[in-house]
């Protein structure tokens, strides 16, 4: 788990640069990315570990991000946050590649939870 | 109580049932069905007996008239018959012998027997000359020389030329008839043939007519002296007690009621050559026997009918009364369901963007607070350490009872989620228009169905396409004037979509108004609206992919226009 490479995408500035500096408190390497598109190019010049994708976003939705990704990296694990508190929205996003998903807020240590799963499953 | 007012109040009475009125209104609605139906069966039923009943009398007395009427006729003609036969004889008689001859007694006596011998009934002969005396006589009596000349029989023979006397009594109490003959010799003086005849032979004629023994025939004078013997109304030259108009030529039949006080009908055929009359009598008990036989057997059919109906109708009203206050009562109980389905909606989508707007805010403080912890826990030197953590967790905490409460608000929205189906609009519309029906009916708004046939069916949500229309439709009733209307049109649009519009003829918009119908919590009605009719009408619209136009004029009214896609495709919503 030390120095794993996650990006975090959501729309929200404030909420994930703060989550990118708790994680890195805690010695994982996170960076950021505030829309699908930044987060597509991002994967592309340096695949991360993980992804922790929000589903609600303007421009390309997560849905698009997480299907494009899963095209290009099917082993890359994606982790999905959603705000509308819907389990319809998580089914959806496991059905087409998600690891599993969170609701927002969230709680750091079941994130860095989940995270572990995810890396475990994907060797 | 006229239809109009039966009809008012059957409408009536299938609007409003608020509360114990309901009962009572469908009492009069049942009162009203049960008379008007009532009515319309038993009327009809009435005139046509009524009908039958005068039709069958008349064409009845008709068939008892007629036979009368011949029977009468036939018998009189008997009886002039038997008289022209004597006055021939008698004219024959006086031409055939000349005046001296018949003056003589032995001529006189030999006529008088050879008639006897070949016609019955006669009594006497006898000559009498233009003085009035009796100058030759045979017969049972002795009336030779008697005068004639003041009697009124001789001033009569002597003008007219024949004469037929009434019946008189003779001298040995028989009743007799008196003919008597006038004849003018060449010479110009002229004398009388004179023959009385017993009037025994009337009574074998009226025994001809076979008569049963409840009738009466008799001949009668013209002043009303009975002349033959009558079973009923006395005996001979008595007075007639019954009163009738005796006609002139013809039998004439009448109704009467005789001394005895039965009913019966009298035919009189008055005779042309002689001063009498044929009275026939028959018992109405008797010929209208049949009527009265019929009449009861109608009048149990009219009555059994009668009561037939009024148990049918009864039964029928209550079936139908029944029914219609269960439908109505469904239709409450529908439309409470609706209503209580749209409120919950309502707050449903309102607390779903409560919940999804908040949420956000509440993610960035728990990420802030949690980096606050964080930082706290990992500086060792941090002052007053305990106290930040415990302010921290105190947030933490705060924050997770927020989520918790977002969360459950976000699942009582879920339950409200789009369910999409195959739809026809024109049945949805129609289905729609059930719950307003009977306001438009109160109020007399007339709606107009414009639904083009074969629309192609679209798939959306039932229920929130329901309530786009009755927010629309309801907005429409709410603007219109009693007595406006309101038009109700779809059609394709292209062959990706539909169109419906509702058109109403009422108050219409400003502006003003107009730009900010869609907004949340924007109203015009003060008190009575919520200002989210149409707002949610609009966030239901943009959710299935459709859109929403309105046209407005103030005095002139509004036109809502709804465009749906034939597939819906969820967008994002409001």
């Amino acid at each position: 788990m030390e120095n794993l490479k996650i990006l975090l995408v959501d729309d929200e500035e404030e909420f994930v640069t703060t989550l990118a500096e708790r994680l890195e408190l805690r010695g994982l390497q996170a960076r950021v990315a505030l829309n699908g598109e930044a987060a597509l190019k991002m994967i592309e010049a340096d695949t991360p570990e993980i992804v922790i994708l929000d589903v609600m976003m303007p421009g390309i939705g997560g849905f698009e991000v997480l299907r494009r990704i899963k095209a290009q990296h099917p082993q890359l694990p994606v982790i999905l946050l959603t705000g509308r508190g819907s389990e319809k929205e998580g089914v959806k996003g496991m059905q087409l590649g998600a690891f599993d998903y969170l609701m927002k807020p969230l709680n750091i240590e079941e994130l860095i939870k989940k995270m572990q799963e995810a890396i475990e499953s994907h060797p | 109580m006229n239809f109009k007012n039966l009809w008012t109040g059957l409408t009536k009475s299938l609007l409003h049932e608020s509360g114990h009125e309901a009962s009572n209104r469908y009492r009069i609605l049942r009162r009203n069905i049960f008379i008007l139906m009532i009515l319309i069966t038993i009327i009809p039923l009435i005139i046509m007996a009524v009908i039958y009943q005068h039709e069958y009398h008349s064409s009845i007395k008709q068939e008892i008239v007629i036979p009368l009427q011949t029977l009468t006729a036939k018998t009189k003609h008997t009886f002039e018959l038997f008289f022209e036969e004597r006055l021939s004889v008698i004219r024959f008689i006086a031409s055939s012998y000349s005046f001296e001859k018949l003056s003589d007694q032995k001529t006189m006596n030999r006529i008088f027997n050879v008639l006897l011998n070949e016609y019955c009934c006669l009594v006497d002969l006898g000559l009498i000359n233009n003085k009035g005396i009796q100058l030759s006589y045979a017969g049972p009596y002795n009336f030779l020389g008697k005068d004639y000349s003041e009697q009124k029989w001789f001033q009569e023979v002597v003008v007219k030329g024949t004469y037929i006397s009434n019946v008189f009594m003779g001298y040995r109490k028989f009743p007799h008839v008196a003919v008597a003959v006038l004849r003018r010799t060449e010479d110009g003086s002229s004398y009388i043939l004179r023959a009385t005849i017993d009037t025994s032979k009337f009574d074998d004629i009226i025994a001809s007519m076979g008569l049963n023994p409840e009738s009466d025939a008799f001949l009668i004078s013209r002043s009303g002296i009975i002349q033959t013997s009558s079973r009923f109304y006395g005996e001979i030259m008595d007075h007639c007690p019954l009163s009738f108009p005796q006609g002139n030529y013809e039998a004439i039949v009448t109704d009467a009621i005789d001394p005895r006080g039965r009913e019966i009908l009298v035919a009189c055929a008055p005779f042309s050559s002689a001063e009498y009359a044929l009275v026939l009598v028959k018992p109405k008990s008797d010929v209208l026997h049949t009527w009265h036989t019929l009449r009861s057997r109608m009048l149990f059919v009219f009555i059994s009918s009668v009561a037939l109906i009024i148990l049918v109708v009864f039964k029928l009203t209550d079936t139908l009364v029944k029914r219609v206050k269960e439908a109505d009562e469904k239709r409450e109980l529908t439309y409470r369901e609706f209503q209580h389905t749209h409120k919950l909606s309502s707050i449903g989508r309102l607390a779903a963007g409560v919940a999804h707007e908040i949420n956000n805010p509440m993610a960035i403080i728990n990420e802030k607070a949690g980096l606050m912890k964080d930082l706290v826990a990992y500086d060792e030197n941090f002052q007053k350490k305990e106290k930040f953590l415990g302010l921290i967790d105190s947030i933490l905490k705060s924050v997770e009872r927020c989520r918790a409460i977002t969360h459950r608000l976000l699942g009582f929205a879920r339950r409200m989620e789009v369910q999409l189906v195959e739809l026809d609009l024109n049945e949805l519309i129609q289905e729609t228009l059930g719950f307003l029906e009977k306001e438009a009916l109160y109020r007399n708004v007339e709606l107009v169905l414009n639904l083009t046939d074969n629309l192609p069916r679209i798939s959306s949500d039932r229920g929130q396409m329901q309530q786009v229309f009755l927010n629309i439709i309801n907005n429409a009733l709410a603007a219109v004037e009693d007595e406006g209307e309101i038009v109700i049109t779809s059609w394709e649009e292209d062959s990706d979509t539909v169109g419906v519009s509702i058109r109403d003829t009422g108050c219409g918009m400003s502006e003003e108004t107009l730009k900010s119908i869609f907004d949340p919590f924007f109203s015009t009605k003060q008190e009575n609206g919520t200002g989210l009719g149409l707002a949610i009408t609009y966030g239901i619209v943009k959710k299935m992919g459709g859109d929403i136009k309105v046209k407005s004029k103030q005095g002139e009214g509004s036109t809502f226009t709804v465009y749906l896609p034939k597939k819906t495709k969820i967008g994002p919503g409001e």
